[in-house]
This record gives structure tokens, sequence and C-alpha cells, in this order.
């Protein structure tokens, strides 16, 4: 048996390897803080878009959840951190964002139970019917959470006490990008984890996977949870950085949006939610400039158009582009010729 | 009390109109069209614009909504969505709240972004009173119009024989189309009346649900409560959901006006783990 469980482990240790093309990404995510200071503020909010696209990836990509919901946990985020910093209940960011994300997945959670029953179609109008119900609770209870005017008066304490919130979006940015790549390195170590593997069985026949052993509902309801709190940390990041929260956070077109930036990135891969939420942001950047009042109609057309070509036609791309920078860099370094770059399976 | 009564059934009436097209493609093709309230809205425009702007009459304003908005769904079916019909329902939803966005956007590029009214003749202003009951004119038309289209709608369903070919469809497409029936034109008829019936509903309601570019959105949770309560084997389902559903808004905002809307989102998620298939919906065919 000793045997077998060193094949095993190193069948995972080989899949869990960092590849030359990770590492290409986050060196040229670090560069990005010296090389476009001017353009701090869009590329927080690309992280943060980043991030809730990492959670969605994680049901949807990972355990086969569709959602059209996600905005609810992202919203609960975004108003529990600014709550928190109005009422100078936690004056140090750092914890806020965790207190944020632990309330969202609580609230995940609660409402895994919902999701594990019926088929696409119920979990799309359930998780789309637990979002709208948040925004109503919010809107009704204006007296705290400021209704349709939104949450002012939110004032976010410097970082450790130290690193303020400038106007320009530098610490911003910074701390947008260190708490994406954390809770990027906890997502990528759940997916290459047994775990994460069980998830991928029971996406593909959950069937099959009960019949091998594989508790279904209780990993839906894990993964559930912890996409939930990924997206509470995401909400919070945007409500620390804008010192802001209205209930625009809860709508439908952000998860819609949201599920446009996972299928322009590619689902199922993690790098995926990243590359795509980089598209989306610069898209949405330059339409909104080519037509301010209009954009909307540009990310429709783009819906409809990836769905008429194929969505995997429209992702293969990623996969054709990491290839060839593992290529370009195996010939570089040939003793990492071995390493390959599988494609997405984007199914 | 018998006004909001009165008031919730012609509400639901008309969520049936707006939503019994919803159904029925959902029922056919599996397929989710989240895009079911841009044609309302359309039916709803085109009025305003050929009753305030031209100045035609009302009705021939509702008869030509309809008209328009079936051709606009027959010809949407045939170039867009028969290529859509194979995918997966996640697939499916991205693509029509594409179409929603779109429509959104141009309707508010074209026609403005405020509230458009339609211009109601005289005739339809103004209540009267039976026994005491509070009864507004347009209100009792709407019931009238609805109710003799849900009729109508019922009898081809039951006794014609496109309704026969519809209903076999819609239980088994794969037998019905290896018994000669040619399911793709049959779908194409049935999402240009479901289209058309949606138009008439958003020409008829455009007074009482308000007409803006954002109303696919703000509607398209209304539509979806009807379909899964109701269910989409028959239509009588959906016409009972939605007559439950207009009472139910109607009385919860008459009587509690601070829980709102959210009552009717609670309700659709409980049916929903409650009874995945719909709450009137037979035992399971398939």
């Amino acid at each position: 048996m000793a045997g077998l469980d060193a094949e095993i482990s190193g069948f995972l240790g080989r899949r869990a390897r960092w590849r030359p093309f990770e590492i290409v990404f986050w060196v040229v995510a670090l560069a990005s803080i010296w090389l476009f200071p001017t353009k701090h503020l869009i590329l927080t909010e690309t992280a943060i878009l980043a991030l809730f696209a990492l959670s969605l990836d994680l049901i949807l990509g990972y355990a086969g959840i569709v959602s059209l919901g996600q905005a609810a946990f992202f919203g609960v985020g975004a108003y529990c951190a600014g709550l928190v910093a109005k009422y100078g209940l936690v004056n140090e960011p750092v914890i806020a964002l965790l207190l944020s994300g632990l309330v969202a997945a609580l609230l995940g959670f609660a409402t895994s139970f919902l999701v594990l029953r019926g088929t696409d179609l119920t979990r799309l109008m359930v998780t789309l019917g637990v979002a709208l119900v948040l925004r109503e609770i919010a809107n009704r209870y204006s007296g705290l959470t400021g209704g349709a005017d939104g949450l002012q008066g939110v004032e976010i304490r410097p970082l450790f006490g130290v690193f303020r919130f400038d106007l320009y979006g530098h610490t911003a940015y910074v701390y947008c990008l260190v708490v994406l790549f954390v809770f990027f390195l906890l997502a990528r170590r759940i997916v290459y984890s047994p775990f994460g593997l069980s998830l991928r069985a029971l996406k593909g026949n959950p069937l099959r996977a009960t019949a091998i052993g594989i508790p279904v509902n209780s990993r839906l309801v894990a993964v559930y949870t912890i996409a939930a709190g990924f997206a509470g940390v995401a909400g919070a990041l945007l409500t620390q950085t804008t010192a802001f929260c209205s209930l625009d956070v809860l709508s439908l077109e952000r998860s819609a949006d949201l599920l446009l930036v996972l299928i322009i990135g590619g689902a199922g891969y993690l790098y995926g939610g990243l590359i795509g939420a980089v598209i989306f942001k610069f898209m949405q950047d330059w339409l909104a400039n080519l037509t301010p009042q209009y954009w909307q109609f540009w990310i429709g057309l783009v819906l409809v158009l990836i769905v008429l070509v194929g969505r995997d036609r429209v992702t293969g791309w990623t996969g054709m582009l990491r290839a060839g920078v593992a290529r370009v860099l195996a010939r570089a370094a040939p003793q990492s010729a071995a390493v390959g770059s599988a494609a997405p399976d984007g199914s | 009390m018998l006004t909001v009564l009165f008031d919730g059934i012609s509400y639901g009436m008309l969520l049936f109109v707006l939503a019994c097209g919803l159904a029925v493609t959902l029922g056919l093709m599996n397929f989710v069209n989240l895009a079911h309230g841009s044609f309302a809205m359309a039916g709803g425009y085109i009025t305003v614009v050929l009753v305030n702007r031209m100045g035609l009459p009302f009705a021939l304003g509702l008869v030509l909504a309809f008209l328009a908005t079936a051709l606009i769904g027959a010809v949407l079916e045939r170039t867009l969505y028969v290529h859509v019909y194979g995918k997966s329902d996640l697939d499916q939803v991205l693509f029509t709240i594409g179409l929603v966005f779109m429509s959104v956007a141009a309707v508010d590029y074209v026609m403005g972004s405020s509230q458009q009214f339609v211009i109601i003749p005289d005739a339809l202003q103004g209540q009267f009173n039976v026994f005491g009951i509070g009864i507004g004119k347009y209100r009792l038309l709407i019931i009238v119009v609805c109710g003799l289209l849900t009729l109508g709608l019922q009898l081809a369903l039951m006794k014609t024989r496109f309704g026969s070919r519809l209903r076999a469809s819609v239980d088994d497409r794969r037998v019905a189309r290896g018994l000669g029936i040619n399911v793709g034109a049959v779908f194409n008829i049935t999402f240009a009346v479901g289209s058309g019936l949606a138009g008439l509903g958003g020409a008829l309601g455009a007074e009482i649900l308000g007409l803006d570019p954002t109303f696919p959105l703000k509607y398209m949770i209304y539509f979806l409560i009807v379909v899964t309560v109701g269910g989409t084997s028959s239509i009588t389902g959906p016409f009972f959901a939605s007559i439950l559903l207009g009472i139910g808004d109607v009385a919860g905002k008459y009587y509690v006006p601070t829980l709102g809307a959210f009552v009717i989102y609670t309700i659709m998620i409980v049916v929903l783990i409650w009874r995945p298939r719909g709450l009137f919906a037979r035992a399971a065919a398939r």
C-alpha cells in the first residue's frame, strides 16, 4: 500500500506544481504596481472583480453549480465592511475584511441547502431569488443601510494603522492585489487537494461520485460556503477601497456581468476568472468612454455572440495562449520542458 | 377588501397574458427565455408610438402591438434562438440576458429613459360602484380581454389540430417528431404567438405596471415566478399561479406595505424547494 500512497501523493504533487505561465502571470501582476501608476483605480476594480470571479469559478467551474445570485454574498460582504467601519466596531481593515468574508460564508452556508436540489434552472432561479430578497431587505431597512441612497459616511482607517487609503488608489491597489494573491493561493490549495478532485468528480457525474463514496451534498455545501466567503471578501474590498456601498452591489447586473467575466476567461481553471476580469474591465472602460450611457448594449451583444459562437471556442484561446507561453519558456529553460499546460475543459 | 381582490385579479390576469408564452416555450423546448419581458416592453412602446404620436385608436394600437411583437418574435426565433436550443441552461440564460441588456439599452437610446404612458380613451377611465365595490373601468377591460384570451387559448389548445400537435410536442418532443409533427414549425408559431401575447400584455399593462426601459429586468422575476409556481405542462397551472400572484402582490402591498415584494420572492424560493417542478405540475412524464 505504501507504493500506492506514494504514487497518489506524487500525482497530486505533480498536479499542484507551479507552472511557468503562473509565475509569469504573477510577476506581471506585481510589476503592474510600478508600470501603470496612473491606472491604479481601474486596476483596483479589476483585482476585486478577479477575486469575485474566482469565487464563482470555485462553484461553477469546479463543482458545476450554476448561480445567478453570487452578488448576494458580494453585497453582504460589502455592507458588512461598510457598517463595521461606519460605526467603528472594527477599526483594522484587514480584520474587518476577514469578518465580512466570514459573515458572507455563514450566509452561504445557510443558503447552500437551497441549491442542493433541482435542476440547473431551479438553481439559477433560487440563487437569483436569494439575491433579490437580500436587495429588497437592504432597500427596506434604509435606516441601517441607507437604502437607495447608499451607505454614507463610511470612513476606512489606515491599513495596520500605517498605510492610508489615498485618492489615487495606490494603497488600495497594493492591498487588493495582496488580498487577491492570498485568496488565490487558498483557492489553488483547495482546487489541487483531494477535496478539489472530488468536486471535479461530482461535477462530471454526481451519481457515480456517490457510488465511489464521495458525500456529494456535504461537498457541495462546503464549496458553496467557501465561495460565498470569497465573494464576501471581494465585496468588502470594494467598500473599503471606495468608502461607499450602494444597493448596486446586490444587483442582478453584477451577477450577470460576473458570468460574462468567467465565460470570457474560461471556467474551470483558476486563471479564467483573473484573465476574464482584466479583459472585461478594460473592455467596459473602453466602451464606457465610447458610449457613456449605452455600454450595456455592447456587453449584451458580447454575451449573445459568445453563446452563438460557442463558449468552448471562445475560451479555447486562453488554452492556446498558455500552451504558447509554456513552449516559449520551455525553449528558454530546457530543464522545465516537462511542464505542459492542459487546455481548460470548458464544459 | 373586495376592491383589492378585484385589482388583484386584473393584475393576475395581466401577468398571465404576459407570461403564458414563456410557460409554453419553456415546456416545449426546455428553453429559458429570460428576454420574454423584452417582447412585452416592445409591445408597450409600439403602442405608445402608435397611439400617442400617430393618433391611432387605442384598440387598433393593441392589435398592431400584438401583430408586430409576434412578427419580431417569429423572426428572432428563426434567426437567433434556433441556434441556442441544444445548448445548456447556462448558455441559454447568458444568451437571453444578453438580449435583455441589448433591448434595455436600445430602448433607452431610441425612446429615452423616462417613464411612458399610453393615452387611454376617456370612456375607459374612472370607476363605478357595484354593490359598494369600486371597479375601475380599465381594470374591468383588462379582465374581460385577458379572460377572453385565456378562454380562446384553452379552446385552441384543447380543440384544434394545432393544439393537439402542440400538446404532443410538449409531452414528448422525440415521439412527436417521429409521428411526423414538424416540431420546429409548431414551436415557431407558438413562440410568435407567445411573444405577441407578451406584447399585448405590455401594451395593456403600461398603465398599471409602468413602462420604462428597465421593464424586462423589473418583471423578469414575476414571469419566472408564474412559470415556476405554475409549472409548464399546461396553461391552467400558470393561470392559477398568476391569479394567486396578482392577488398576493396587490394584497401584500395594500395590507403590509413595509414587507413589499419580499413576500413574493420568499414564496417563490419556498415553492421551488418544496416542489421543484411547480405547484400545479403533474407527475413527471419524463
